[in-house]
């Protein structure tokens, strides 16, 4: 009976080592999931701001935090185009000049219906973000529901059409 | 023997000193002092194995500078742990919050220390 004991109690620490090895330990899981959006208050494009409350509209909407100085966020950037062409998406400029941001949207487009500047990084934080580029999907309550570390590309675009299919 | 003292306390010294910018320090020491305490309690999400007071990671001087702001409005060294706690999540804690779905990691090592006190020594 002990030995048995002994046994299960190994097999079980196995299996979540094993079931830990598989995670991906530069992923940070989100701890906003299914919170409401947080309170920031950013200057936007034009001089205006850009709140909490311009996402709170009942619709899907991704916010995208980026920056021109960020070479992953060039990647995913033709990728938020297309998206732009169905769904709203909001940007968050982290800790860079309304010229690069100019010059880089005449070149490639802008996806965005508005952009906010982050200058003092104090906002990613609120959002719990850690690196660039980061994507977050609210849902029409103003909760979030998913958010995606990294570049979108090719081999994830789906997941994140899926997701928002789902909670459309 | 004293030359090798005297290169590695200069490398040691300057190896800390190397994360936290002069533009960061607090100019009350002992709010400066708490900083240091709660910083070396937060884990760099980037880096992992460093706390935000001793990495040079741009989400960590970001981390440093809202600890020393929220210290400055005078919130307590708990609220603030609490506030990076509620947006980061247990992984920026180096010491997780013992829960239901953390209590394995603490009990886990307990347990093998009683199962090896059982194996080695009960049987003899």
């Amino acid at each position: 009976m002990k030995y048995f004991i002994i046994v299960v109690i190994f097999l079980s620490t196995f299996i979540l080592f094993y079931k830990g090895l598989k995670n991906d330990p530069k992923v940070v899981p989100s701890n906003l999931i299914s919170k409401d959006v947080p309170n920031f208050s950013l200057k936007d494009f034009h001089g205006k701001t850009f709140t909490d409350q311009d996402l709170l509209y009942k619709d899907i909407k991704i916010v995208n935090f980026f920056a021109s100085w960020c070479p992953p966020c060039k990647i995913e950037h033709k990728h938020l185009v297309n998206l732009s062409k169905n769904y709203d998406i909001y940007g968050i400029v982290k800790k860079d000049e309304l010229e690069n941001i100019k010059s880089w949207f005449k070149e490639k487009g802008n996806p965005y219906k508005k952009i906010g500047f982050d200058n003092d990084g104090l906002t990613s934080i609120e959002w719990g973000v850690y690196g660039l580029p980061e994507t977050f999907i609210i849902n029409k309550s103003g909760q979030i529901i998913y958010r995606h570390v990294g570049p979108i590309t090719e081999n994830n675009i789906n997941k994140i059409l899926n997701i928002i299919d789902s909670s459309l | 023997m004293r030359v090798l003292f005297i290169i590695l306390t200069i490398f040691i010294k300057s190896s800390l000193a190397l994360s936290v910018e002069p533009d960061e320090i607090l100019s009350d020491i002992n709010l400066e002092k708490r900083a240091k305490i709660i910083g070396e309690q937060l884990r760099c999400l980037v880096c992992q194995n460093e706390d935000i007071q001793n990495s040079n990671a741009d989400v960590a001087k970001d981390l440093r500078k809202l600890v020393r702001k929220l210290l400055n409005e005078g919130k307590t060294n708990k609220d603030i742990i609490t506030y990076v706690h509620q947006r980061y999540g247990d992984f920026v804690l180096f010491s997780p919050p013992v829960r239901l779905d953390t209590i394995a990691l603490w009990l886990t090592p307990l347990l093998f220390i009683f199962i090896l006190f059982f194996i080695f020594f009960r049987k003899r």
